[in-house]
């Protein structure tokens, strides 16, 4: 990592209009360079790792050199246990963290866009109020209300209902407060002055002119909406009380309790570490796929999470 | 919802502003529906517990001395205090730092696939992040086994002992949501006029004390703004320590954290009440911390 680091700066031009980035020291100082190279092997490595600890044998796992890969006979016969494990659970798990992350995803758009665009372009009682709530709660953890929507959902008797963890996700305040900002920033009055002059419907001009413009955050607002449901692991886990309706985050809790390393007392059900670190994979890989095609958005999001000019 | 009411609306067209105003209304509704469901419901409902006991009688603030005074309390919050200065300092002086290296970095291709890689385990937020760690932290299988016995852990159960938690939760924080933020502080260095990094370069100023008179002070809201969230998420800790009491058979981490002993006393207490005050508790520490930050950093001037 760090020869071919060392070895790309060295290759490319200190100076072309790039040069102010280089203020001070040359290139003579090794120090940031092994620094940034450290750093990167720290956030590097134990994915590395993860990724060949599925294709090897748990013999091979305690044994073999860390960083070495097993054999695709290994990964098979891994996957296979682990697709065995509770008649295919682990599908299970993965579908209901998909229905769940879809249909919070479809209302939280739904719901999130309109109410920011209300907020950004028309004037209504109590308008102000709402942005100030959005801000507060936006800020507060999710976590804080875990518990009191246990006692709240167990009063109405939707324990165990999917929706019961579908409709907490769906609320999502950063979701209106970014289509807020985008909204108020991106969208020129003059527009929508011309649609409502033209005789258009509120509801016309939010649906031919706001709309058609809003694709970059209805993307944004999605792909956030997506990776906080996707990775929740606190509210499911207290809401849903059955194994089959685990989503994959939670599952994966359950196959640790069954690692006979971490839980001497599993008998005959005994889940290999590979498979646990194979399953762990499977968990991230919807994740990593939406971070690797959105980074930019991503990105974007959390600047604007900051920023309104 | 909103179409039914944005509907009536428009047919009594004639008379603009009103109109504007029900629309305006129309497109919230779903939105406040939702706020008031999971967001003010659930508070009135913890606030209701909290001063009530299991018959519904107002009992003051009894619940909230039962969760004081018991046994776990106290080292919960010292776990969570302790925690969260770990992670703070070391999110804000490794994220700021590492930034400014990857942006006096000459070579622009190498910067951005840095940054992009130090993203990359964000990906593993949640239970992934903790699986992934659980093995790291296992002389018996972790790639840098040679680490942790240098340091003198020869068993997982030496490695996870309570003593160490801070700086291994922090560990897992930082290595899952140390990338985003790093991309962050890089956007807003971006954002410091080259005129003034190059005017003190002229003077003469070296690498760090541009770093230091400069660019810290520019960043200064932004490195709020990461702490204030920080703080905010890092007093919520659970998945850590919940799995790694499950890894570890119920040794370490058990009630490590305020929010695994709130759901402890709902649900292995089966005292909703109590449970429900801690829950109260954390709320006002997050209400207060997002309702002063809103108010006072200027970042959400709120039009």
């Amino acid at each position: 990592m760090s020869s071919t680091h060392s070895d790309a700066e060295a290759a490319l031009p200190v100076d072309s209009r790039r040069s102010r980035r280089t203020t001070g020291r040359g290139p003579g100082n090794p120090l940031p360079a092994l620094v940034l190279a450290l750093f990167a092997i720290f956030f590097l490595l134990p994915v590395l790792w993860l990724v060949l600890a599925a294709t090897k044998t748990d013999d091979q796992l305690v044994h073999n050199n860390p960083l070495s890969f097993g054999s695709f006979h290994a990964l098979s016969a891994n996957w296979h246990a682990l697709t065995g494990y509770q008649d295919d659970v682990i599908f299970q798990w993965l579908r209901n963290s998909a229905v769940y992350s879809f249909f919070a995803l479809v209302i939280t758009l739904a719901v999130a866009i309109p109410a920011g665009y209300a907020m950004a372009m028309t004037e209504f009682r109590g308008r102000r109020a709402l942005l100030i709530a959005t801000l507060v709660v936006m800020l507060m953890p999710n976590a804080t209300l875990v518990v009191p929507l246990f006692l709240e959902i167990n009063a109405v008797h939707l324990i165990g209902s999917m929706w019961s963890v579908i409709l907490p996700y769906a609320f999502y305040p950063f979701g209106v407060y970014l289509a807020y900002i985008y909204f108020s920033t991106a969208l020129p009055r003059e527009l929508l002055e011309a649609a409502r002059l033209d005789g258009c419907s509120e509801l016309g001009v939010f649906r031919r002119v706001a709309l058609p413009l809003a694709a970059p955050i209805v993307a944004l607002v999605g792909f956030f909406s997506f990776v906080a449901n996707w990775t929740n692991y606190f509210l499911p886990y207290v809401l849903l009380p059955e194994s089959k309706q685990f989503p994959v985050q939670v599952g994966l809790g359950t196959l640790l309790n069954d690692v006979p390393q971490f839980n001497p007392t599993v008998g005959s059900l005994a889940v290999e570490r590979p498979e646990l670190a194979l399953a762990t994979l499977l968990a991230i890989t919807p994740v990593l796929v939406v971070f690797l095609f959105s980074q930019r958005f991503l990105v974007a999001g959390m600047l604007a999470g900051a920023t309104k000019s | 919802m909103s179409p039914a009411t944005t509907g009536r609306a428009t047919t009594r067209s004639a008379r603009r502003a009103p109109w504007s105003v029900r629309a305006g209304h129309g497109f919230v509704a779903g939105y406040v529906l939702l706020l008031i469901a999971f967001g003010v419901v659930p508070t009135c409902y913890a606030i209701y517990f909290a001063f009530t006991n299991a018959n519904g009688q107002f009992t003051g603030i009894a619940n909230f001395t039962d969760a004081a005074s018991d046994f776990r309390f106290v080292p919960a919050v010292e776990h969570v205090a302790l925690y969260l200065v770990c992670w703070l300092v070391s999110l804000a002086v490794l994220v700021v730092g590492l930034s400014l290296l990857l942006h006096r970095l000459a070579a622009r291709g190498v910067s951005k696939a840095l940054r992009f890689l130090y993203y990359i385990p964000g990906a593993l937020a949640g239970a992934a992040s903790v699986m992934v760690w659980l093995f790291l932290l296992d002389p018996s299988v972790s790639p840098v086994s040679f680490l942790l016995t240098s340091l003198g852990f020869d068993t997982f159960g030496q490695v996870v002992d309570t003593g160490n938690l801070p700086v291994l939760f922090t560990l897992i924080a930082f290595w899952t949501g140390a990338g985003g933020w790093i991309v962050v502080m890089y956007g807003a260095l971006n954002n410091i006029p080259h005129e003034v990094i190059e005017a003190a370069r002229i003077d003469g100023a070296s690498a760090w004390q541009t770093a230091r008179r400069i660019q810290i002070p520019m960043l200064r809201k932004w490195i709020v703004y990461m702490v204030i969230l920080a703080f905010a998420g890092g007093t919520q800790l659970f998945v850590e320590p919940q799995l790694l009491t499950q890894a570890s058979v119920g040794v370490a981490g058990r009630d490590y954290s305020l929010n695994q002993l709130s759901y402890d006393f709902a649900f292995q207490n089966n005292d909703v009440n109590t449970a429900a005050a801690i829950s109260v508790e954390l709320l006002l520490i997050g209400l207060v911390v997002a309702a002063v930050f809103v108010a006072r950093s200027g970042f959400f001037d709120a039009d």
